[in-house]
Formats: C-alpha cells, sequence, structure tokens
C-alpha cells in the first residue's frame, strides 16, 4: 500500500484575545491509498480541525501535511470535502451543483457530453437520477447529502473527505447512507477520511479508527485496526466478535480513558 | 425537526416502502356510505354555510381598508367643510375625472397632461436610477470584497448618506447648465446609497459554506462571481433597488419643484400658483399610488429571485 497523504508533527493553534490556544499537537499519521480512516472523540478536540488541514482550508501552525508528494499549501480538487450540512448552492439544480466540479475538474480535457455524462453517473451512482432537475430546496436533507457525496465522487479525487457526513440526519435516513456510502466505496475503491462521532459508524465502515484525545492540546491517542472484511453488512455485524471488539476498544477509550469534562 | 421527519418520509418513499399505509380500508368504507347516502339531505342544509365561509373570510380582508378609506374621506369631508379653499371630495372626483379624460394632451412646455408629467418623472427617475444602478451595485461589489476599499470609503459613505440629495442640486446645477439633468443627478445622488451598502453587506453575507466550496472545487474569479456571489447576493441587490427607488420616488417630486419643466413636481407647483386646490390632491394620490406600484413592482421580483439558504 502506497502513502498518500502523510501527516508530520502537524500543530494547529490560534491566535485569540485570551492568548495562544493550541488545539491540536505532535499530530503523526499516514493514511495509505484505498484506506477508510474515521476520526473520533469528544466535541471540540479538533477532529474537524484536522480534516481542514488535510482540505487545506486552514494551513497548520507546524509541521507538514503532505499529499501525493506534495506539501499541501491550500484545498483543491484533488482533496474533496464533504461537508456537514451539505453546502449545496441553492440557486443551482442538483444537476448543476455536481456539474460545478465536474467541469472544472475534467472541463479541460473533456467535451460538454463527456461532462454530462460524467455528472448524470454521479447522481445516478447515489440513486438520486429521478431529482437531477430539483434544487436543492425541494428535496430532503438526506438526498441532499447524497448530492454533496455525489459532488465529491465526481472529481474523482485523490482522497475524499468527509466533515460528519450524516451528523445533520436522523438515525434512519443516516443509516441508509452508510449504506450507500459502502457500496459507493466499494466501487471506486476511494480513500477516505470521515471525522465521526458515532462509535458504530466508525467501526462500520473504516480500516482503521484514530482516537483523539480531549482538547486543548489534542492528539492522536488511539489507532484501532477494524479487521473486519468488505463489504460489510450491519446486519451480520452486530453479532461479530471483531465487531464488538472495535467498538468496545473504542468506547473504552471515550468514556473511560477521555472522560469528557462536563461542559 | 421538520426536515428530519421531511427526509425520513423522502427516503421510505424512496425505497418505496410504505411505511404508512393510508388508513385501513375497511373503516374507511362505512364513513364512505354515510356520506353519500347523507348528501342530499346534508347538501341542501349547509351549502349556505359553506357560501358564507369564504364570503366572511372575504369581508374580514376586505372591510378593515373600505372602513379606513371611508374614515379618511370623512374626516377630509369634514375638514374641507371647514376649512375655506380645501375642496371636498366630490369635487376633487369631478376635476379628476375631466383630467384623466385627457392625460396626453399637450399645449406646449407649461401646459400638458398630467399623464405626460407623469411619465416625465419616471423617466427622470429611471435615467438617475440607471446611472446609480450602474456605478452603484459594482462598487458594493467591491467594497464587500476588499476590506480596504470598505476601510476607505465607509467614513465617506457615512458622511455623505445622511445629505438631503436636494443639496446636491446647486451642484448639478452648476455642473449641467440645465434644470433638466440636475434633477437626474439629484435621483443618482439619492439612489447610489441604498444600492452600494446592500450590496456590500450581501457580499460580505455570502455564507462562508458557499465560499468553501468554491475553495475546495478551485473555481476561477468569474465563477464564484456568476456562481456564488452574484446569486447570494442577488436578494440583498434588489432590497438595495427598492429602497433607492422607493427614495428616487419621494425626491422627484421635490427636486421638480425646485426645477420646472415638465413633471408630476413641478405640476403640484404649477397647479398651487394658479390655485387648483383639487389637481394638488389628486397628485398627491397619483404619486403614492404610483409609488405603491413601483414598490409592489419590485416585491414582485425580489420574491421571484429569493432561494431559501437555510434549507
Amino acid at each position: 500500500m502506497k502513502p498518500l497523504v502523510q501527516i508530520q508533527n502537524v500543530g494547529m493553534s490560534f491566535e485569540t484575545k485570551k492568548g495562544r490556544f493550541v488545539a491540536l499537537r505532535d499530530i503523526n499519521l499516514q493514511i495509505n491509498e484505498g484506506e477508510v480512516v474515521s476520526l473520533i472523540g469528544h466535541s471540540g478536540c479538533g477532529k474537524s480541525t484536522l480534516l481542514n488541514l488535510i482540505a487545506g482550508l486552514t494551513l497548520p501552525t507546524d509541521g507538514a501535511l503532505i499529499c501525493n508528494g506534495r506539501e499541501i499549501a491550500g484545498p483543491g480538487p484533488e482533496r474533496a470535502v464533504v461537508f456537514q450540512n451539505h453546502s449545496l448552492l441553492p440557486w443551482l439544480t442538483c444537476f448543476d451543483n455536481v456539474y460545478l466540479g465536474v467541469e472544472r475538474v475534467f472541463g479541460q480535457k473533456e467535451g460538454k457530453d463527456k461532462l454530462r455524462a460524467r455528472t448524470q453517473a454521479a447522481i445516478e451512482m447515489v440513486h438520486m437520477g429521478h431529482a437531477a432537475t430539483k434544487y436543492p430546496g425541494e428535496i430532503s436533507g438526506g438526498m441532499k447529502q447524497r448530492i454533496g457525496i455525489a459532488r465529491a465522487f465526481a472529481m474523482e479525487p485523490k482522497i475524499l473527505l468527509m466533515d460528519e457526513p450524516f451528523g445533520a440526519l436522523d438515525a434512519l435516513t443516516r443509516a441508509a447512507l452508510q449504506d450507500e456510502l459502502i457500496g459507493v466505496m466499494q466501487k471506486t475503491g476511494a480513500t477516505v477520511v470521515m471525522v465521526t462521532h458515532d462509535v458504530d459508524e466508525a467501526v462500520l465502515l473504516s480500516d482503521r479508527v484514530v482516537m483523539l484525545t480531549n482538547g486543548p492540546a489534542a492528539t492522536i491517542g488511539e489507532i484501532l485496526d477494524v479487521r473486519l472484511d468488505k463489504p460489510r453488512d450491519r446486519l451480520t455485524l452486530a453479532t461479530d466478535a471483531e465487531y464488538t471488539r472495535c467498538r468496545a476498544a473504542i468506547i473504552e477509550f471515550l468514556y473511560q480513558k477521555q472522560v469528557r469534562k462536563a461542559a | 425537526m421538520s426536515a428530519a421527519s421531511l427526509s425520513l418520509k423522502a427516503d421510505d418513499s424512496e425505497t418505496g416502502a410504505p411505511l404508512l399505509p393510508a388508513s385501513p380500508a375497511s373503516p374507511a368504507k362505512p364513513t364512505e356510505s354515510h356520506m353519500t347516502s347523507a348528501a342530499p339531505v346534508v347538501a341542501s342544509k349547509p351549502a349556505p354555510k359553506n357560501l358564507a365561509e369564504p364570503l366572511g373570510r372575504a369581508m374580514r380582508i376586505i372591510l378593515p381598508p373600505v372602513l379606513g378609506f371611508a374614515l379618511l374621506l370623512g374626516i377630509w369631508a369634514i375638514v374641507a367643510m371647514t376649512t375655506k379653499g380645501i375642496p371636498g371630495p366630490l369635487a376633487v372626483w369631478q376635476a379628476a375625472a375631466s383630467l384623466f379624460a385627457d392625460p396626453f394632451y399637450s399645449n406646449g412646455p407649461n401646459d400638458q397632461g398630467i399623464g405626460w408629467n407623469i411619465l416625465s418623472s419616471l423617466k427622470r427617475v429611471g435615467i438617475g436610477f440607471g446611472f446609480a444602478a450602474a456605478v452603484g451595485i459594482p462598487l458594493g461589489f467591491l467594497i464587500g470584497r476588499f476590506r480596504f476599499l470598505n476601510a476607505a470609503l465607509d467614513p465617506i459613505i457615512s458622511l455623505l448618506r445622511p445629505v438631503s440629495p436636494l443639496a446636491w442640486l446647486p451642484i448639478g446645477l452648476l455642473v449641467f447648465k440645465r434644470a433638466d439633468p440636475a434633477a437626474t443627478w439629484t435621483i443618482f445622488i439619492c439612489s447610489i446609497w441604498p444600492m452600494i451598502l446592500n450590496t456590500a453587506q450581501g457580499v460580505q453575507r455570502v455564507p462562508q459554506d458557499y465560499m468553501n466550496v468554491a475553495r475546495v472545487l478551485n473555481l476561477s474569479e468569474w465563477k464564484i462571481l456568476t456562481k456564488i456571489l452574484f446569486p447570494s447576493v442577488l436578494p440583498y441587490m434588489l432590497t438595495g433597488i427598492r429602497l433607492s427607488i422607493g427614495t428616487a420616488w419621494l425626491v422627484i417630486v421635490a427636486a421638480e419643484m425646485l426645477t420646472g419643466g415638465v413633471g408630476i413636481g413641478f405640476w403640484v407647483w404649477d397647479e398651487w400658483n394658479n390655485l387648483k386646490v383639487e389637481h394638488i390632491i389628486i397628485a398627491i394620490f397619483v404619486i403614492g399610488l404610483v409609488g405603491l406600484l413601483l414598490e409592489q413592482a419590485l416585491l414582485l421580483i425580489a420574491r421571484k429571485f429569493s432561494h431559501d439558504s437555510n434549507s
């Protein structure tokens, strides 16, 4: 397996009125091609900050991040982001939202027909073909996030970054979208980094679960390897010994080793 | 909450699983037959009630404004009876009837129909407002996008904005040497502030999420402008336009009183000199009506372009 993203001694601090606030310190992590990695931790531990660093939306104050042999100096379509609140542009149809990204990435090499075909394929991959001409305001939250995922996958990024992609959805819709994502990841073999606070989601979807200690000055506490065959099925996993072991390990980390101080 | 329940329903329909079957078929039938059997009896009785229902609602909507206008007319009639020189509603109505019988006559520059006066006022407002939009909207975009420009121009705008546009009229007369462009110039001045400020505010309030999308997709400045900034700012811009038109219509009457020529403001002043008070009252209603129509038209456009970005 080839390392795709290397995070070397990365630290992130912010200047605030009360002085320097250290959000992250000494983060070392390597993400291999085709791997699905979850970042989990209590809220405020800086997991989204770490994802934004990989995305290039913010730059680290210490250390360096390298993607595909190059230092990450800013955001780009090779590192597509699925935002928690989907961030679809409300004045564009679902199709046009996806097309915007496709056009940016492939527009110089390919003709309009090819671009449209790519867009349509991505929308159909998340089973939203029937809603391509609808506006985001006309579809449900779960459907919007499907389009958000389609937009990211359509750009064929080297790595897909997801910031609590299903956090705003109800439990049933979330499960449906997780299954959808399992299918899409299986088809594309995508490299994914996902922020989550859902233990089951982390185990169900990832190859490795990176657990962050509590902030401020959070860092990687433990890394758990999930040795479950893919594709995974939530029904059979419910009684699987490895699944139970992984789940227990994360819960132990979160609720025993890193007890969250009363907010 | 509602969004979550909505998404749940939608996803169910998507998978084709009827989670909520419509009420079971068997209990539905008896009520239906009961309805049909009772229909001839029931239909005759509640018919007037069914008719009275929408009628009552219409009355609730129509009655208050009608009463309001009646009150206005009443007070006006009393004032007209007790005050010498102020014509009553009936006299004004008769004057209006003869005035609007031929709104587009023209007996030289100082005696034209009310239609021409309204149109030439609207033309001045249109030209002044058009120039203001052409300058104000791009300027608003720049101020909203670049913090330096904002810091540089904000004090100037804050200083000049409270000035009555009529104070600029002499400057207009001096520069343009003629009354007509000077009046247009005051419209330009009063229209430009809301346009700049609202556009700038719209640009500053573009949700960070959308800008993050632009950054991740690495969109060009042109794409950012056309696909993200412009659609996002459009509702703010339309608010600016609406406020501008409203003020412009207020100001044009005053400006034309000072500059003369053809126009509704000048017409009001002319009729005052002729002591045709009923015409002045007609003008007040006409100015109000035109202002109302302008406002409503722009509200209609704004509603068309508004998009619920929070959904």
